[in-house]
């Protein structure tokens, strides 16, 4: 766990670079509203002490890192409260816990607090104070609705639409959007170092991400008006917190298939939703959404793709 | 680099530690002054005691007669006098009976010359009940009686006889020194079940990380068309359901026996005993022990009579040069922790360690996070968090779905597992209470 957080900093720390004092406080709120639920559980149940797993602190991380900048700080400690309370303890605590906990937690308080979590800031770097606009995916469902023909992409229409952006913008993160989920560089170099010491499988980020990309690619052109297989590919990776979400949240064990194979159906599953998600649903957003749908059906997924056992025939 | 063979499945890299004596020539031990002879040292029925207090034993005198289909005899390591019949434990946890006698008289054996036996115009059943009257047993550590083991059932044949060579326990080197030091008593060995069996394929399986026992048993077993395999070094390739993979690519049914594919397989230091006992008549006396580990002055590979205590053998290495964290009967991997250091070797004794703190590594047990790391190691195919988690609820039944009595307890599960769960202490626990539990329920 102390590996997960060392790769989490340098995305947290871009954030306060990025939003200010008050990205910090909102860290912070959260992950101390995770460890104080956590602690007061264990006084009260009469568990042996589980803060030092860490757990609890990766939690309130993931969820400061999910809201927007200029959130009220009681709704990241609510949505910590509940993800602790209701998602991890009620099921038995950690191990135990079917659905991610962060995850549970950002989703109860967006549809609880709907405009508060969707009021995003532009950030400001080097003393220019940071100013509310809509985050790139936000844009895009709401100009969808005037598509003049003419744009073949997402990066045209954003341009017509008065904020355009950049694939070097979004790639080092200056854009609006949650605290933890702007830079996909940092986050995929934390990711990366997880993979190399074996904290984190790989099955699961390459298959998330690969299969999204895959299917953006092959039917986003479309309703741009070109063909098959003319998707913006690099828009889609690096907006919005896929990478946050395919890095840091699917891969979170507990909540994972038990092998390799079950690994890679469940990452094509949220690959797959996540792409239904923003290219037909309401929500500008569908990895939260993803995931926590494949959480469900994770019992499921363990049971069809169990190892071939020594000298039972099927 | 060569591919070797192996098996499919799981499998892990603990450290090998052999280095501290796997190139020490065996040495002998001294005569015990007193043996402690346990007369439960195979599995099944335990020999049925033919001394008492104060009778004159003979070096190599049986002391004990099997006592059922399976079950094996056991003979005095030295001349001497019963002194008591007594209990006493073994590193294994077992309790048996077991005959103390005091060194006394002259030896009959040691240090005589004698003529080989002829066993090659022998009947099979002949060959069998020598192997009976010498309590020749599996020295792999399983010591399954091999008058047993080597009678194939009625309507079956057998296809291939499998020596495992493997060693695959870290630390352990005895079989390693036995194959070097021992060759020809081992193509004997072979001669001989060769003959009882009538095999169409011997095969020699073992692990790679030994390539000059490779080498002399290529040279003394190829001419006689024994086939030397060697393996890739990855645990538990020693595992007998494993080795049959590894070298047939056959798979042993769920609660089968190897004879169910053709197969019967044997330990080096097993086919020494089958050689001593047809070729010089001598019954399964003594064994070569590893005695190893970081605690141990001067590791090394010691041939020591059974009975011999313990303590004497480790004095015999020099003694200790810290208080260890763990005393081990057997590998690290597989191996029983024991503390009485007065327990006598036995004739499934492979090894002795005494691991210090830093070897041992103690870790607190944390929550299953369903890494999944378990399942990839075990070299069943089985889901070892999965069979967990049901005996924690009390769920034998569905422990047992999952396949509860096919894991080997080789051990790779809970060296793998990275939240320090002891699987492999809850598999063995569970399994006993499943035996005692439908003992119960018949009665």
């Amino acid at each position: 766990m102390l590996w997960v957080l060392a790769a989490l900093t340098p995305a947290g720390i871009w954030s306060v670079v990025l939003f200010g004092l008050h990205a910090a406080i909102v860290i912070a709120a959260s992950v101390a509203a995770s460890v104080l639920t956590e602690g007061l559980l264990n006084l009260a149940f009469k568990r042996n002490n589980t803060l030092d797993d860490l757990s609890a602190v990766v939690t309130g991380v993931l969820i400061g890192f999910n809201m927007p900048p200029e959130i009220p700080v009681f709704i990241p400690v609510v949505a910590a409260v509940f993800a602790i309370s209701v998602v991890k303890w009620s099921f038995g605590g950690l191990g135990a816990n079917w659905m991610n906990p962060a995850l549970a937690g950002r989703v109860f308080v967006f549809f609880s607090w709907g405009t508060d979590m969707t009021s995003w800031t532009l950030p400001g770097i080097g003393g220019v104070d940071a100013v509310s606009g809509p985050t790139p995916l936000g844009s895009l469902k709401v100009a969808m609705s005037s598509l003049s023909p003419g744009i073949d992409g997402p990066m045209r229409l954003l341009e017509s639409a008065g904020i355009p952006t950049t694939y070097t913008d979004m790639f080092l993160g200056k854009m609006a959007g949650s605290l933890g989920e702007m830079s996909a560089l940092l986050l995929l170099i934390g990711a990366l170092v997880l993979i190399i010491i074996k904290v984190v499988d790989w099955e699961i980020p390459l298959t998330y991400l690969g299969s999204f990309a895959l299917f953006m690619w092959a039917f986003d052109g479309l309703q741009y008006g070109g063909g098959l297989f003319s998707g913006d590919v690099l828009f889609h990776l690096f907006a919005g917190g896929l990478m946050l979400g395919a890095l840091f949240m699917a891969t979170d064990m507990v909540t994972s298939p038990l092998t390799r194979k079950g690994r890679i159906v469940f990452g094509i599953g949220c690959g797959f939703l996540t792409f239904v998600i923003r290219r037909y649903g309401n929500l500008p957003e569908g990895v939260s959404l993803a995931i926590i749908f494949m959480n469900i059906l994770v019992p499921l997924i363990n049971r069809f793709t169990k190892t071939k056992r020594y000298g039972v025939s099927s | 680099m060569k591919k070797f063979r192996s098996f499919a499945r799981g499998g892990i890299h603990p450290p090998g530690n052999k280095g501290y004596t796997s190139d020490k020539p065996i040495r002998n031990a001294p005569l015990p002054a007193t043996a402690v002879v346990p007369f439960s040292q195979h599995i099944g029925a335990p020999s049925k005691p033919l001394v008492a207090p104060g009778d004159h034993v003979e070096e190599a005198q049986m002391i004990g007669e099997p006592a059922g289909f399976i079950s094996a005899s056991v003979h005095s390591p030295i001349p001497g006098v019963v002194k008591e019949i007594t209990s006493i434990y073994l590193p294994s946890g077992i309790k048996t009976e077991a005959a103390v006698i005091e060194l006394d008289g002259e030896f009959s054996r040691l240090g005589k010359t004698h003529e080989d036996r002829d066993w090659v115009s022998m009947e099979n059943t002949e060959i069998l009940e020598i192997l009976k009257n010498h309590g020749v047993v599996g020295q792999g550590g399983a010591t399954f009686p091999s008058h047993v083991k080597f009678s194939v059932p009625k309507g079956r044949t057998c296809e291939v006889f499998l020596v495992n060579a493997a060693e695959c326990e870290p630390y352990l080197s005895a079989d390693h020194r036995v194959m070097l030091e021992n060759t020809e008593d081992i193509i004997e060995g072979i001669r001989i079940i060769r003959k009882l069996l009538s095999p169409k394929r011997v095969i020699i399986g073992i692990e790679a990380n030994k390539p000059d026992a490779i080498e002399v048993l290529k040279a003394a077993g190829e001419p006689e068309g024994i086939e030397i395999m060697p393996l890739k070094v990855k645990y538990p390739q020693g595992a007998e359901k494993n080795l049959i993979e590894a070298t047939i690519g056959r798979e042993v049914p769920s609660g089968k026996l190897p004879i169910e594919v053709g197969v019967i397989n044997a330990n080096v230091g097993t086919l020494v005993s089958v050689c001593e006992a047809l070729r010089d008549d001598k019954p399964v006396i003594e064994r070569v022990v590893t005695i190893s580990g970081g605690a141990i002055a001067h590791p090394a590979n010691i041939r020591v009579r059974v009975g011999s205590s313990i303590r004497d053998l480790i004095e015999e290495c020099g003694g200790l040069t810290e208080e260890p964290a763990k005393f081990i009967s057997g590998g690290p991997m597989m191996g029983f922790t024991f503390s009485n250091l007065d327990s006598p070797v036995i004739k499934g004794t492979s090894g002795i360690l005494a691991l210090t703190d830093k070897e041992v590594k103690h870790f607190a047990p944390t929550a299953c996070l369903s890494c999944g790391r378990c399942i990839e190691s075990c070299p069943m195919g089985l889901s070892p968090t999965t069979i967990f988690k049901n005996i924690e609820h009390e769920r034998l039944d569905e422990a047992t779905a999952y396949g509860l009595d096919d894991c080997v307890l080789c051990g790779s599960c809970a060296y793998a597992c990275p939240a320090h769960i002891p699987l492999v202490s809850a598999f063995k626990a569970a399994r006993g209470r499943k035996r005692r539990l439908s003992v119960r329920n018949k009665g």
